[in-house]
Order: structure tokens, then sequence, then C-alpha cells
């Protein structure tokens, strides 16, 4: 709650709202206590006196009343009918919507189509006709205002709902015996009501004035009680004559109604889980670099080398180091995997390679990644630009996620094709049908017009491949390219890679956490935990005789087919969180050969620089894989 | 061996582009007529590629979804009532994902507490005692029970899901795929702890994964489904070691395997058979290099072979390798 006070604070015109809106609603609450004339007493005599005159600070109206207090009681009763209002409709309008959400097909399509014939008629006009017929009067209007907004929170609330009651935990209330109004009542209802509170807090301010809309037409407050809006129907005729008659209580309803918007705006922003984090800026368009020491130099070797590469995420005072110093170089026509757990900072390094990771919060601290001998940490966007896709091109995990939905692959190729090379279109078109030809896609001719949702997960990736391929690049970096797919597709997709590499010369880097990927694939193999390396050498040395406990423990915990039923040797705990980094060895902790020197000091990576190096100072050894 | 849970002509429809009134425009048969037996004790490995219906033969199971044919059996007495708090006393459901299948608005007490008060109407004494003999089972902390599940790692809010439902006392649990949203390093750990709670308790497990290492690592039995329908049931340690249906034999091929080259098991360019349009005879023919004219004609049905091995097949392999 009170995290939620601090972000609603951070809003200023919210603060300012919400200060406003305190004010008013005290004074409303407090006028019966107030030293006023009687709103009602009228005093023909003292007719249009003007504001600041003896007895009547804001002056009298027509009657004579005095408009001070005509306006405190007025808006008092604007305020209660208003919020009235807005509960009457969001409580009807969320049971309806949840109950259609969450009961579906032919219970929600009845309601909501009902609900669909309200929304049809224009707001205004539906509420002259409710009060046509419930006859004039405050209630009567506060009903029509009600009754009109209730659709709104009906749509809202329905469509949350239907997201929640397909979620598992409702799924699984079922299994616990619990019956339907009671999952409505604690499981859909609890996750609704932020939904509720923001379209409250948004449409308040529209119901205080629809209600003054209705009352300014003589269809709400009855003469003699005050509301705003009859305030202002009964000055208008005296507009020109004595405007302040119609000032006064025009003004209060623009600062209610200001308030009341600025406020919700801010309760919205602070309740939306989307916009929690604070990350409303746009992201830039390249990684921020932030780089305190020098830049290593260039080691000539390798089409990429990345050296001591650092990559951070600083999230209010907490900096997470994604990447802690990883140096990595790929030769053309190699494959490189780089194998690790969730957080090892596997895929923040590949994204680093071309300033992809999203800033705010990414910043690249240290290190740089060398493309034929030029430095991308810190390059100008328009070089990035240039590079990506050209000649480094990624492949990502979910292939319905990269490509748009409502474009046909067709053009999303084409438009990868001449992002770089301009060419003509029908040009860009049989390259295209080309590339997926290439990536051995049957009838390519015809799948050139599909959309993404009509191909398989295996299509759809070969297509991302396709589009990866489209500029002839010298690099991909794969990204799990095959964790979300079939054994059958992936066995294809992982030969397909396996080919492209042998024909075209290309360097792929393959990030993946699978060991028989690796082993079939890759002519190296990196091994991160904890966002650095702690181990890399030639596939079949670390497969074969892991020297890091992590390697060999991870390996052992991995099933693999053909070894027939078995206990698992699991590793115990967790990784450490990268923003509370142990000193010493990142592993220690879960380390059965852990020794006190392990926590002393920063372990250095060593080991030949062309066969197996390790980061840990008493490595697995023959004998001791043996005993353990 | 006394027989757990058994499954007669199991199957499920559903339609496609309902219509207000009227029929629906086609159906799809996610799940053809299953017949299965399962032991007590028994952990029964489901494997089968996405769209397969392994799910929705796992949510007919527990009663989340009403079967178009067929029955359940538990424990020798037919289940013929569709009320899932029925069916959640004697059969459970270990959900995928660990975070999504925990309410983000209730405490892991809250949570732990609606089986053991719905289903088993228990006071509140007994309730808190018999969460703490569960969190000491699953090797979780009782201080635990005051936190919301976005406090929780994965492998810690799936061990919350299975306390979950080993709390409503089913001696069956289905665990669909149990470990398959947890990192290498937390699966081993998950899956130790449900063989240990396996012995433990004297649980029946039927356990559905895509992967196939895990799925040969923790199972007696495995049944492979393909296109909805069973097409061979056989001893854990020798499905994929010698398997007989064409289908086992390509999965067992395309899993990855340290020590074996990369080569793509199935060259042609094949797509899985069409749901809406599906195809005569047996579903697999397609893509399988020994089909005949026979295959096209109907789907042939499981037949146990002479070493005890149920295939779905006229043409099995010999098992040779």
């Amino acid at each position: 709650m009170s995290g939620f006070f601090r972000l609603l604070a951070r809003n200023r015109l919210a603060l300012a709202g919400l200060i406003v809106m305190g004010l008013v609603v005290l004074l409303a609450l407090l006028t019966p206590l107030l030293p006023l004339a009687d709103p009602d007493v009228t005093n023909t005599a003292n007719r249009f006196k003007p504001p600041l005159s003896e007895g009547a600070l804001l002056g009298t109206d027509h009657l004579g009343r005095d408009l001070l207090s005509r306006l405190m009681w007025g808006t008092r009763l604007s305020l209660a009918v208003g919020f009235a209002a807005a509960v009457i409709a969001a409580t009807l309008g969320a049971a309806i919507g949840i109950i259609a959400g969450f009961y579906g097909g032919r219970t929600d399509n009845v309601i909501m189509r009902g609900v669909d014939m309200l929304m049809a008629f224009p707001y205004i006009l539906l509420a002259l006709a409710i009060v046509a017929a419930l006859g004039p009067g405050l209630m009567n209007a506060l009903i029509a205002v009600a009754a009109v907004n209730i659709p709104f929170f009906a749509r809202n609330i329905r469509g949350i709902t239907v997201g929640i009651a397909h979620k598992e935990f409702v799924d699984a209330a079922r299994l616990s015996g619990m019956t339907d109004a009671r999952i409505i009542a604690t499981e859909v209802l609890p996750n609704v009501v932020p939904v509720i509170v923001i379209a409250m807090s948004t449409t308040v301010g529209w119901m205080i004035l629809e209600t003054a809309g209705l009352s300014f037409l003589g269809l709400g407050s009855q003469p003699p009680q005050a509301d705003l809006g009859s305030m202002l129907g009964e000055a208008r005729s005296a507009l020109i004559t004595n405007p302040h008659t119609s000032v006064v209580p025009g003004v209060m309803i623009l600062i209610i109604v200001m308030a009341i918007n600025l406020l919700g705006d801010g309760v919205r922003d602070a309740l939306d889980p989307r916009l929690k984090s604070g990350a409303l800026s746009r992201p830039m368009p390249t990684t921020l670099v932030d780089r305190s020491a020098p830049v290593p130099k260039p080691s000539d070797d390798g089409l990429l080398s990345i050296t001591a590469l650092e990559t951070q995420f600083r999230v209010k005072d907490r900096v997470y180091r994604a990447v802690g110093g990883v140096d990595l170089h790929v030769e053309p026509g190699e494959c490189l995997g780089i194998i690790g757990e969730s957080g090892s900072g596997k895929s923040v390094t590949a994204l680093s390679i071309m300033g992809l990771v999203a800033s705010p919060p990414g910043v690249i601290t240290g290190g740089a990644a060398y493309y034929r001998g030029d430095d991308l940490i810190g390059a100008p966007y328009e070089v990035l630009r240039s590079l990506r896709g050209r000649h480094v091109a990624y492949i990502f995990q979910d292939p319905l996620a990269t490509l748009h939905p409502l474009y046909t692959v067709g053009d999303q190729l084409i438009e990868a094709v001449r992002a770089h090379h301009p060419t003509p279109r029908a040009e860009a078109r049989v390259r295209a049908i080309s590339l997926l030809k290439s990536v051995r896609i049957p009838n390519a001719e015809q799948r050139i017009d599909s959309y993404p949702h009509e191909m398989s997960g295996g299509m759809r990736q070969r297509v991302g491949i396709a589009m990866a391929l489209a500029n002839d690049p010298d690099i991909i970096i794969a990204d799990e390219p095959t964790t979300a797919l079939d054994v059958t597709v992936q066995a294809q997709i992982l030969s397909l890679l396996n080919d492209l590499r042998r024909e075209r010369g290309l360097a792929i880097i393959f990030i993946t956490h699978d060991f028989g990927v690796v082993a079939q694939l890759c002519d190296r193999v990196a091994v991160m935990y904890a966002g650095r390396i702690v181990e890399g050498g030639p596939t079949d040395t670390i497969l074969n005789a892991p020297a890091h406990p992590y390697t060999s423990r991870l390996m052992a915990c991995v099933p693999e087919l053909g070894q027939g039923r078995r206990v698992l040797a699991a590793i115990p705990g967790l990784p450490p969180a990268v923003d509370n980094l142990p000193t010493g060895c990142a592993f220690a902790d879960r380390c059965h050969k852990v020794q006190p020197a392990c926590r002393t000091a920063d372990i250095p990576l060593s080991g030949p620089s062309d066969g197996n190096r390790v980061r840990c100072i008493f490595p697995m050894t023959a004998s001791s894989e043996a005993s353990a | 061996m006394t027989l757990a849970l058994r499954l007669t002509g199991l199957s499920k429809d559903f339609p496609v582009g309902k219509r207000l009134f009227g029929p629906p425009r086609a159906v799809v048969h996610a799940v053809q007529p299953v017949t299965l037996d399962v032991e007590e004790g028994e952990t029964l490995g489901i494997v089968g590629e996405s769209g397969c219906g392994k799910s929705t033969l796992a949510r007919i199971l527990v009663g989340l979804l009403q079967p178009t044919s067929g029955t359940i059996e538990i424990a020798g007495k037919p289940l013929d009532n569709a009320d899932p708090a029925v069916f959640g006393r004697m059969i459970q459901y270990v959900f995928q994902d660990p975070i999504s299948s925990l309410n983000p608005r209730k405490t892991i007490r809250q949570i732990m507490e609606a089986p053991l008060r719905h289903l088993h109407g228990m006071s509140a004494d007994a309730r808190s005692a018999r969460i703490r003999e569960i969190f000491a089972a699953v090797n979780l902390r009782e201080e635990f029970l005051d936190r919301y599940p976005h406090e929780f790692s994965g492998g810690q809010a799936q061990r919350i899901g299975i306390a979950r439902a080993l709390a409503a006392d089913a001696r069956i649990l289905i665990l669909d795929e149990p470990v398959s949203a947890l990192d290498v390093s937390v699966q081993a750990q998950v899956l130790n702890l449900l063989a240990d709670l396996k012995t433990q308790f004297g649980l029946t497990y039927l356990f559905i994964s895509h992967d196939l290492a895990v799925v040969e690592a923790v199972s007696d039995r495995v049944a492979v489904l393909y296109f909805g329908a069973v097409v061979e049931v056989g001893p854990a340690e020798q499905v994929f070691a010698r398997p007989r249906h064409p289908y086992t034999r390509l999965l067992a091929d395309s899993a990855p395997v340290v020590g074996r080259p990369l080569s793509a098991p199935e060259a042609r360019e094949t797509e899985l058979p069409d749901p809406l349009n599906p195809p005569r005879g047996c579903a697999f023919r397609a893509r399988c290099a020994h089909a005949s004219a026979l295959c096209g004609e109907t789907a042939p049905a499981l037949e146990q072979q002479p070493d005890g091995v149920w295939v779905a097949c006229y043409h099995p392999l010999t098992g040779a390798g």
C-alpha cells in the first residue's frame, strides 16, 4: 500500500489532483457544520448581489439565495450522486462482466449482445429515455447515469475475467473442491479488483458531469434543492447580465473533474502492473554504454571476438551484474555453444554484442566486441543498424513472437532483404522464395503468402532462420532456437543449421541448455554460471572430461536417453542472485569440493588458450570424477 | 498387483466453428478411444509431441473435461460423477507452469488449505497439522506459508504445487510436464522429490512429458501418443531402446544424444496430419517408410506382441535396432 502511494506521489499532477480532491471532499463533508446561510431561503430583495458583498461572500442568485451556501451544498450533493453512480455502475457492471467471462459460451454470448445493444445508444439519449420513463428527480438521474455506464464496466471486466478464468490456478481451485461461486469470489474477484478501481477512478469525473448535465436540463435535482448542474441551469438566463451566478458552479465543476481525472490517471499508472516497474520510457535504439575502465585492445584472432564484456541492469538502487566479464571468440564456419541455466547471462551476452539489451535498465559497463577488428560496443546507432541483420543476425526462441502476426511471411522476408539492399520488390520476392527454399520449406512459392499463424512451429522457425540468412550474414546468433519445438522438428532444424554453416561458412553462436544439442552441433562450448564463463574449450574435451564441478554436476543431473531408469544426482540449492554475488567462486555454496580458498578471492579462467580453460582452483580430475 | 486406474475407450471430441444453433461445422477428435491400465504404485510415462492429445487426456482424467465416450475406473470403482471435487479426492494434478498455477493474490497457506477444507472438511487445527506434515515431506520451510507466490523460484513453486496435490490425499497424481518449465539443475531436485514421495505415500503417477530422456528416467512403463491415439505401450527400458512402432523409432532417433552424430532422421519435409481433415487409416502413414496399402484402409488396433509390448502397427519393427 505504501508502495502504491509512493508511485502515485511520483506523478506530480496526480498528487496535485489528490490534494485538491481531498480538500473538496473535506469541505463537502464539513458543510453541515459550517456557519452558512440556509441555501434554500429566498430573499428577492437581495437578488443578484455581486461577489464579496456584505453577508454573501460569493453573492446571491436570482432569488437572493446565498451562492456560497448553495455551492457548498450543491457540491456535496453532486459528489455524492457521482460517487454513488460510479459504485453502482462498477458493482453491477463488474458482476455482469465476471459472470459472462467466467461461464463463457452461450451465457457470455447472450449477456454481451445485450450489453452491446445498450452501448449502441448515444449515452445522453439513453439517460434521457430512462429519466423520461421514471420521471425527473435526482434519484432517477442517478439510476440513469449508473445504467448508462454499466456496459463500459461489463466489457472491461469481462475481458479481464476471460483471461483469469483460463488460468491454471482456477483449475487447481476446482480440483481443490471449490464451487463456482466460491471460485468467483475468492479466486477471480481479487484479481479483477485493481481493474475495477482503475476503471472507476477514470470514470467518476464523467459520471459527475453526466449527472450535472441531467440536472442542467431540469431532469435531475428539483428546485429548490441545489446541485452543481441545477445551479448552472438556473443561472443560464442571467448569463450575460450576472455572469458570476454561472461562473461559480462552473468553476467548481471544472476543479472537481480536473482533479478527479488527474488523480485517476495517477491511480491507473500506479496500479497497472505493466507500468509498475516505472518502465514508462521507451527503450533506446542501442544499449547505453558506460565504460569506466580502458577499452581492451583487439586481439587479432577470430571473426568476432568479445573481450571482458560486462553488462549490468540498474533498477532503482540495485545493480544486477548480468554479464560479469565474458571473453568469447568465433571463427568463420565455426559453431560456438554457450550453455547455462536461466539467469546465467547467456542471452544478455548475445544481445550485448549488437547493443540490443533494452536501455534503461541495461548498461554495458566494460569490455569490447570486435567484429573484423572494429569495436561494436559504443558504435554509433547508424553503424550498428547497418551491421544488424546484414553481418550479424539473430534467431530467437519463439518464432511466433518474432514474426509480425499481421503481415505475411513473404512481406517480412522482403522487408528484411530490402532493409540493407534496396532492390525492386519483385526481385526481393524472388530472393525471399529462394531463401525459403534454402531452409527447405516445401512449396515455397505458395507458402510465401502465408501468415505466421498458418504455419506450424517448425515452419515458423525455418522462416526465422530464412530471415536471418536474408543478407548473407557472417555470424548467426541463435538463442535457444529449438527449445520451443518438438524433438522431431528440432532434429530437422539442427541439421539445417549444420548444413548452412558448412555450405556458407557461417559462424554460429548457439545458446542452449541442452548438452545433447551442444554435443551434436558445436565445435567449442562455453559454460556460463552467474554471468561468467566457468569453463570453455573443445566440445569433446568438456563433455568427456568436464573440469569445473558445475559442468560435471550439471551433466550428471540431466537425464539422457538410453541410460534407463535412475536416480539423478541433483545439485542442491539455487544459483546466486546477480545483484549480490559472493566473493570468490559463485558456485562455492553448491559445490561438493568447496575449500576456504574458493571464497577468498576472484578466481581467473586458466588453462591453455586453445584447450580447456576453467575457472576453478580445484578442478575435477579423472580420479576425483570417478569418486564423485 | 491391483489396478489403480483403468481407462476404457476414453475419447474426447472438440467441436470447431460453433454456431448459435445447429451442429458445429467440424469435429476434432483430440483423443481417440484410449484403453489403458495403470497398476498401483506404478509410474506410467506418457510421451508425445505437441498436439498429440496428452494434456487433453490428463484433463479428462482429473474431471476438468468431460469425456465424449468411455469410462474411468479408479481402484475398481467406476467414476461416473462429473464433479471435480469427487475426482479431487482420488486423483490430483500437478501443473506445468508452477507460478501460474498459484493464485497471485493468495498466501501459500490459503492455497494449501483449500483442498483440506473443501475436499475433506477438516478443522483449523487438523488443517495446520496436516500442512506441517506435507511441508516437511516436500522439504519446504513453514515460514513460506505466509508469503505470496511471486516470492518463490520456479522450483520452490513447483514443490508448493506438489504439496497442494498431496494435501488432497489422492492416491493417483497426474504430473503434466512437471519439470519442463524448470532449469535443468532444479529439474533433478524435483524429479528426485517425486520419486521419494511415491515410496513414502504409496502413490501412482501418470507422468506426461515431451522429454523422452526424463520419461525414460522416471517411468516403469511408457505409452507413446500420436495424433490422439496410443501407438505403443511397453516397459520404459525397452520402448526407446528397442522401439516397435515406426513413430517411436523416429522420436528416439530425433532426441539429441551426446556422442551420436547429428542427422535428421526424417529427411522428407513432413507436417503433422491435419486434425480437421484426418487421414484414413494409420495417422502416421504419410511419414512412415514401412507403409503399405493395408495402412491406408483402417487404423491398426493396439495389439500385444510376443514380448509383451503393445503396438498399434501392421508392420511392427523387429526391435533389433
